[in-house]
């Protein structure tokens, strides 16, 4: 906020956008991009919750699209039993997350590095496989929520840019709480148990109860992000708490930049656009090249993908909010 | 000793068929700076390592201020002004030299969920870290990143973390670890002036350093103390000159 660097006008530039994403939408007509976007915030929501305990705290889960899940059957359920009102889906939804990021963190926290990676794995694993098994819910066909929560007329979540700047504004609030956190003394504490737990107990932190909060505080967030994800797609299944999504949410995070609280943002918007984008792409260079349209080749996206991610891996630690930063140095 | 703020009675433990402390027992009286001394592998980390709770011992009893603290955890013990620094610099490496002081104070003050205000800006952590570098004389280093300031400098940073938490007494593992002539020369001017306010442990191979400062010196070898005395006595025992300091005898005698 302090100068024109860089990398606040390129995050300044990528808010405004968001925000005018709907106007452009309407003028031109183009729904897709909308749906599309309103995906992508969503999204940049889970990705900003898994960051707070990844970047910040060190924790690095392989199983936080549980929360996607829990949040959008939380939702569904409710739903499908005839609840309908957002004020009874919304807190139980959070309140579901809370009650599974504390017993599962409690369990987890006790290990370490690879172990801790294993054991969020695993009890994501567990939430797919309850999913799966939910005969009167769909099973692993997956449940239609036929009715979006509703607000007692107070908001209608089903008109598109409502609904999208619902989740606008959730995805704002959550950064700018993420970002009081982080530079608080509970965010202080965090990153010290982060850097170097051993030094925190010495100095008299008792870094565990520090650590389970925030990982609950995060489970709560990314809550938020399933119980939008699952009204924006008025479907919900065992599919949003797969394993490859929680990949997908440590990609956005890497990606866009563990080190700030919006880098995921960025992560966010660049993997799905690219995710939307390459095949497109790779579908018109095939016709160039070939002359003749080219299918098949749409579904080797993946292969330019994962090049690109090894490349920030390799050279660029900060993702892509850390290559900013450094345009500004020079 | 009756006024004793630390003793230890007869702390022992093996790991496996080792005894890295065997029947350790020690009296520290408030104010009193006393050095232990002994080759490498005699269990001094060992021992720092019981004291601080990061090892428990097999057997024996640490009382601290007439509470037993055998069975306390790291960070109760520090809540109780017992304060430790590290052989091995051990610091927040991305946080600044004022940031790691101030985490310091806070652990000190009051719980830290608190999630809302900009801790950076509180004086009330702000205030007493900066006292603490003053008195390290490293206020000249406060906003470097602790990546980017020197060794010397590191490990008066690590002197400076452990005033931070308003400690009743130090337990200092090789202040001197690593340092040069000089730095390790303006270390012991540091630590004469603690000694004045403070009841010190310290543990440390600079044997002109020890002899400088201790008020009183153990000698632990195989995770025994051999002897506990003055450092004349000290320097006089046959015993001690034969398991210990035999080689460094020309060191002695010139300090």
């Amino acid at each position: 906020m302090k100068a024109l660097t860089v990398r606040n006008i390129v995050v300044g530039a990528l808010l405004v956008f968001l925000a005018l994403v709907p106007v452009y939408s309407q003028m031109t007509g183009n729904l897709f991009l909308m749906t599309l976007f309103t995906r992508i915030v969503i999204l940049a929501i889970a990705a900003v919750s898994l960051n707070l305990i990844m970047g910040f705290g060190g924790m690095v889960s392989f199983g936080h699209a549980a929360f996607l899940g829990i949040a959008g059957y939380a939702v569904g359920i409710l739903a499908h039993e005839g609840i309908n009102s957002g004020f009874i889906q919304w807190p139980v939804a959070l309140i579901a997350c809370a009650l599974f990021a504390l017993a599962t963190g409690a369990l987890s926290l006790r290990t370490r590095g690879v172990y801790f990676i294993m054991i969020t794995l695993a009890f994501a694993q567990m939430i797919y496989y309850v999913g799966v098994s939910l005969d009167r819910y769909g099973a692993d066909d997956g449940l239609t929520i036929y009715r979006r929560s509703d607000f007692a007329g107070l908001i209608n979540l089903s008109n598109k840019t409502t609904f999208y700047y619902v989740c606008f504004i959730c995805l704002v609030g959550t950064c700018y709480l993420v970002w009081r956190i982080v530079n608080s003394r509970f965010g202080l504490a965090i990153q010290g148990a982060r850097s170097n737990e051993r030094r925190m107990r010495a100095i008299g932190f008792p870094t565990y109860r520090y650590r389970l909060t925030c990982y609950v505080i995060a489970g709560v967030l990314c809550g938020l992000s399933g119980i939008l994800l699952a009204n924006h797609t008025d479907f919900i299944s065992p599919a949003v708490m797969h394993w490859t999504r929680s990949g997908d949410l440590i990609v956005m995070a890497v990606l866009g930049g563990m080190g700030s609280v919006l880098g995921p943002v960025m992560g966010a918007v660049a993997l799905l656009v690219l995710e939307e984008w390459l095949p497109h792409a790779i579908s018109v260079v095939g016709e160039f090249v070939t002359g003749r349209p080219v299918v098949a080749a749409k579904e080797y996206w993946a292969l330019i993908l994962g090049p690109m991610l090894l490349l920030v891996v390799l050279f660029a630690r900060g993702g892509i909010d850390g290559l900013l930063e450094k345009i500004r140095r020079g | 000793m009756a006024d004793a703020l630390l003793s230890v009675e007869g702390i022992t433990k093996r790991f496996g068929g080792v005894l890295a402390s065997d029947g350790i027992t020690l009296s520290l009286p408030a104010g009193e700076l006393h050095a232990i001394i002994g080759p490498n592998g005699a269990g001094k980390t060992t021992l720092i390592g019981q004291l601080t709770g990061e090892i428990t011992p097999n057997s024996g009893r640490i009382i601290f201020d007439g509470q037993d603290i055998t069975a306390l955890p790291t960070y109760q013990r520090s809540m109780r002004g017992l304060a430790r620094s590290f052989q091995i610099t051990s610091l927040f490496a991305d946080f600044t030299a004022l940031d790691n002081v101030a985490l310091a104070v806070q652990a000190h003050a009051g719980n830290s969920f608190h999630f809302w205000r900009n801790a950076r800006t509180e004086e009330e952590l702000r205030a007493p870290a900066r006292a603490a570098l003053e008195r390290v004389g490293l206020s000249h280093r406060a906003d470097n990143l602790v990546s980017s300031i020197s060794h010397g400098e590191q490990r008066q940073l690590e002197i400076a973390m452990a005033l931070a938490t308003n400690p009743r007494m130090l337990l200092l593992d090789e202040p001197m670890a690593g340092m040069g002539p000089e730095e390790s020369a303006r270390m012991v001017k540091l630590l004469l002036e603690l000694k004045k306010q403070y009841t010190i442990l310290l543990i440390e191979h600079d044997m002109e350093a020890v002899f400088a400062l201790a008020d009183r010196i153990s000698v632990l070898v195989y995770g025994r103390v051999i002897a506990t005395g003055l450092p004349d006595a000290i320097r006089a025992n046959a015993e001690v000159r034969q398991a210990y300091l035999g080689e460094q005898e020309a060191v002695v005698v010139n300090g």
